[in-house]
């Protein structure tokens, strides 16, 4: 048995995802990202004396909207509570969190392993306000406080500890970041910090039941460094363990420029943070029918539609996943098949020359100024034969795009349209047969293979305008014909 | 004199004085000026009540629609925001602070025509029962300088008992409002918790806290709550009931069901002579016709530990926001350290009464003891929110005396063991647990010379039955 092997590894990730509210959690300042420092608060964000909170009801929309997506069980009966600490970036001294009574409760991801399908468990989501910004490198002797992001909305995830791998991890995350854009509450953007992931790591030998000492991890602000950061505690906890010593509970951060953690502070005497209802906020009940109202307004979920996509519309299982990738995709395709029922042609444009344009120009299919019917329209003139889906994709497509014309329009001005009018088509077959006698005479002799040949060179002669299904019909008429042309 | 025995005469005055309302502030701050021994007020605001008045009268004389408290000339206690003016809780930790936001009733009572003439002394953060907490010295009772006003209110209460405006302000948590009326012998109204919008008024204890009203008179009082009352989007435990008119005096002649709890007017605690004239007093409300009745009220000795557990949790935790970072009182100690910065700039801000309550709050959130004493008083809370609901399911109002004794000397009591200054709010602190209105009314002189009120509580957002009943009373003992 390997080293490795002896172990087993035990993961638990906290994912914090920053909803996408106009306002703040508890006032109506702005809480989105990116603005100068200090210009998204009132005295409210900053904790004047007197101010009192008043909640975002979005924001409980969106959690509860979370917990049923996950499966959880939504309690009815909520409030909130403030967990006292003192820090500069924490205006009121104290933090409202549902810590101790979370709004959505158990539930589980499902995430794809080598094995199959796994459920992640999960313990809870709740919802609280995010705290404001330290920064400690831009002054010599001062910490520099941002509070923008001081009272935004956050939901925390928080599984099991039932991860078995980086590479589960890894999985869950991403999931995770998919579904929270997939259904509207979280833009999933992890390098603005809108979805931030901390991750409890312990060892155990194998067989053994009760959990290792476990290692905190923070500050996981991308996918890749969820799976590196755990890679490499394990690893060092491995060799501690290995070398005789012994693990000891500490919170650590990850340092992105060489891929290892480093310890932020021994565990101390646990911090007593004093939970009490906050008496500024009364207690809030979601009624069944608000429930209820949230899960019917849950668009369906990527793999509930990938296997509609494959029952309903006959696409393969990789054409409909690829189509569930992402909200918009989905959406597009959707209204494209109100349109056209060609749902294999619509997968094939969607995922071919379209999503080849936009990953050239960085964008996702809710930037595409492309009208749905539009498209329908294109595939209709190639199955028809009007077009050929070279010339349609190569050609058609990109002036159609942020254009005002008609697929037809567009063909008929580029001269694009094929010709499968008989008189014409036979003048160019006429003169293909003509320009090479000796090919004529082998195939007469048998080599039929050779009206590809001669396609092609109809093809070349009508500069593509040709419809190529014709063209064989009608060469074959003529080269079969006993007659010398 | 300038004076005017309720705020319908003022308007009744302003009628025929086209400059009404500069003449009563430059009545009113020739008084504080004359009164300034007393510490009553920490600011005047002299130049922007003047300004206020002159717009007002202008106001006036082009016919304008004017508001209901048109000309009224009040005063804040320190703990409630006025755009652009320093606020300070009476506390050092505040020092320089300016408000950047109006408090809701502060909005309400500008809208309304009310001219602020300044910020009253308080106890700091309203924690005490003397006035005598404050980081700017002791409040002085105007009717006796060597006693206490009463607080945390005190500067308001003095403020209207010696004329030096029209009604005030206050806030009461556990009886700062109606215990201060008590001892200067002016009225005192609290309303139910949610009556009145608290965005603004810097807290102590949220789910106590309530902004209260000094006046001369029940209808003073009326006027002003009904003017400061109602929904407000900044508060989620404000009621969004409506306000009514609280002067329609629709109950006149009514005959009262009153009860009072045996145990409040026997207390070993109460001034002898306080508890004879109030009983004397209840002969008085039987020969009218009310029905005055004995209730038990075996939870007494609960009210206050119960009241101080609670209110001491909530402000360890509303006062953690005075840490010096973001306004306020800075240490100059040099420190690298973060954790001992804020000591240090917590220990010089804070004073000793505020600090051992920060303290004790602190501890009773403690793991460990957290459901000995936290959870406890909550339990008793809600026992004690039955048993008023009990009692008011039987009668219209309870009465007691507001405070165990008159008036006390200054520095009497701080001397003293602090639990005994804490027992001084036995009567006051059942309506801040179970957020039922009351009021103190001025009904009464002890022998010694020193007024004494009678407490009046009824049923939540039954405001109107308490001040219809407490008009009655006011009359009868006429």
């Amino acid at each position: 048995m390997t080293i490795a092997g002896k172990y087993e590894v035990v993961i638990g990730l906290e994912v914090h995802a920053q909803l996408q509210t106009a306002s703040k959690l508890f006032s109506g300042d702005s809480a989105s990202f990116g603005a100068s420092p200090n210009t998204h608060i009132s005295p409210i964000t900053m904790g004047h004396p007197g101010v009192l909170p008043r909640t975002n009801r979005k924001a409980i929309e969106y959690a509860v909207k979370m917990g049923l997506a996950c499966h959880c069980e939504i309690e009815e009966d909520n409030y909130f509570a403030r967990k006292n600490y003192f820090y500069p970036d924490l205006p009121k001294g104290y933090q409202v969190t549902q810590h101790t009574t979370p709004v959505c409760k158990g539930g589980y991801v499902t995430i794809n392993t080598p094995t199959g399908k796994k459920n992640i468990q999960l313990n809870r989501i709740h919802l609280e306000e995010d705290a404001g910004k330290s920064i400690h490198d831009l002054d010599e002797n001062y910490t520099c406080i941002d509070l923008n992001r001081a009272g935004v909305p956050l939901i925390e995830i928080v599984t099991e500890p039932v991860l078995q791998s980086s590479e589960e991890a890894w999985q869950y995350v991403t999931v995770l970041r998919k579904l929270v854009k997939w259904i509207g509450v979280c833009d999933g953007n992890m390098e603005e910090g809108s979805l931030r992931c901390d991750a409890n790591i312990s060892i155990r030998l194998q067989g053994e039941k009760k959990l290792g000492t476990r290692v905190e991890v923070k500050n996981l602000n991308s996918i890749r460094n969820v799976k590196k950061a755990i890679d490499y505690e394990v690893e060092r906890m491995i060799a501690i363990v290995e070398s005789g010593g012994t693990i000891i509970q500490q919170t650590r951060s990850f340092d992105a420029g060489n891929d290892t953690t480093f310890a932020l502070r021994d565990k101390e005497e646990a911090n007593d943070y004093r939970y009490f209802a906050d008496p500024d906020l009364p207690p809030f009940h979601l009624t069944k029918d608000f429930i209820k109202t949230m899960q019917v307004s849950l668009p369906s979920l990527p793999e509930q539609l990938a296997t509609q996509y494959q029952q309903e519309f006959g696409l393969s299982e990789y054409d409909a996943a690829q189509l569930c990738d992402e909200k918009a995709t989905a959406d597009y395709f959707e209204s494209v098949t109100h349109f056209c029922k060609n749902y294999k042609a619509v997968a094939n444009w969607m995922l071919g020359p379209i999503r080849e344009y936009l990953n050239g120009n960085n964008f996702s299919f809710d930037q595409l100024s492309l009208h749905p019917e539009v498209l329908a329209e294109l595939i209709k003139l190639v199955e028809e034969g009007q077009l050929n889906f070279s010339v349609a994709s190569s050609r058609i497509l990109p002036s159609l795009i942020n254009g005002k014309r008609s697929p037809l329009q567009v063909a008929e001005e580029m001269d694009l349209l094929q010709v499968s009018d008989s008189t014409e088509l036979e003048i160019w077959v006429n003169e293909a047969i003509r320009s090479m006698p000796d090919k004529v005479a082998e195939y007469k002799k048998g080599k039929k293979n050779l009206i590809g040949l001669f396609v092609g060179e109809v093809k070349k002669i009508s500069k593509g305008k040709a419809d190529p299904r014709s063209v064989k019909t009608l060469l074959e008429q003529k080269l079969d014909e006993n007659t010398i042309i | 004199m300038f004076s005017f025995s309720s705020i319908q005469d003022y308007h009744v005055f302003l009628t025929g004085n086209p400059n009404g309302c500069v003449t009563a502030v430059g009545h009113y701050l020739s008084v504080i000026e004359e009164k300034k021994h007393l510490n009553a007020f920490l600011e005047i605001f002299a130049n922007d009540a003047l300004q206020q008045a002159s717009a007002l009268d202008v106001q006036r004389a082009t016919g304008k629609p004017l508001g209901k408290l048109h000309g009224v000339v009040i005063a804040l206690k320190d703990n409630l925001s006025y755009k652009g003016h320093k606020v300070s809780a009476s506390s050092r930790m505040l020092e320089g602070f300016i408000s950047i936001y109006n408090a809701t009733a502060v909005e309400k009572l500008l809208a309304e025509g009310a001219i602020i003439i300044g910020r009253t002394n308080c106890d700091e953060f309203a924690m005490g029962s003397s006035s005598e907490n404050s980081a700017f010295g002791p409040v002085k009772n105007g009717l006796d300088e060597t006693r206490v006003p009463g607080g945390s209110s005190g500067g308001s209460a003095v403020a209207v008992q010696m004329g030096m405006c029209m009604v005030s302000l206050g806030s009461d948590t556990g009886g700062s409002v109606r215990q201060p009326a008590d001892l200067c012998g002016v009225v005192g109204l609290k309303p139910t918790y949610g009556r009145i919008s608290r965005y603004g008024l810097i807290a102590y204890a949220s789910s106590f806290d309530h902004i209260g009203v000094f006046a001369n008179t029940v209808d003073d009082a009326a006027l002003v709550l009904e003017s400061i009352s109602g929904p407000d989007e900044f508060d989620s435990t404000v009621s969004q009931k409506p306000v009514p008119n609280y002067l329609a005096q629709k109950e006149k002649g009514k005959k009262y069901r009153i009860a009072y709890f045996k145990e409040t007017i026997d207390h070993s605690r109460l001034d002898k002579e306080i508890s004879t004239q109030i009983k004397s007093f209840i002969d008085v409300l039987k020969a009218d016709g009310h029905t005055v009745e004995p209730v038990d009220f075996d939870l007494i000795e609960y009210v206050v530990p119960t009241y101080y557990v609670l209110t001491t949790a909530e402000a360890s935790s509303n006062l953690s926001r005075f840490d010096g970072v973001k306004y306020g009182y800075q240490s100059s100690v040099k420190t690298t350290d973060l954790t001992e910065w804020y000591k240090q700039t917590r220990s010089e801000g804070f004073g000793k009464e505020v600090k051992r309550r920060i303290l004790l709050g602190t501890f009773v959130l403690s793991a460990g003891y957290y459901d000995a004493y936290f959870t406890k008083a909550q339990q008793i809370r809600h026992i004690l929110v039955d048993k008023a609901k009990e009692v008011f399911s039987n009668y219209d109002a309870i009465i007691s005396p507001t405070v165990p004794t008159t008036a006390f000397l200054l520095n009497e009591k701080a001397k003293k063991d602090p639990i005994e200054i804490l027992l001084a709010d036995i009567y006051t602190v059942f309506a801040n647990l179970t957020g039922i209105p009351g009021i103190s009314i001025p009904l009464f002189k002890h022998s010694n010379g020193l007024p004494f009120g009678l407490q009046v509580l009824t049923e939540h957002f039954n405001e109107e039955g308490l001040i219809n009943l407490s008009r009655e009373m006011t009359k009868l003992k006429q």
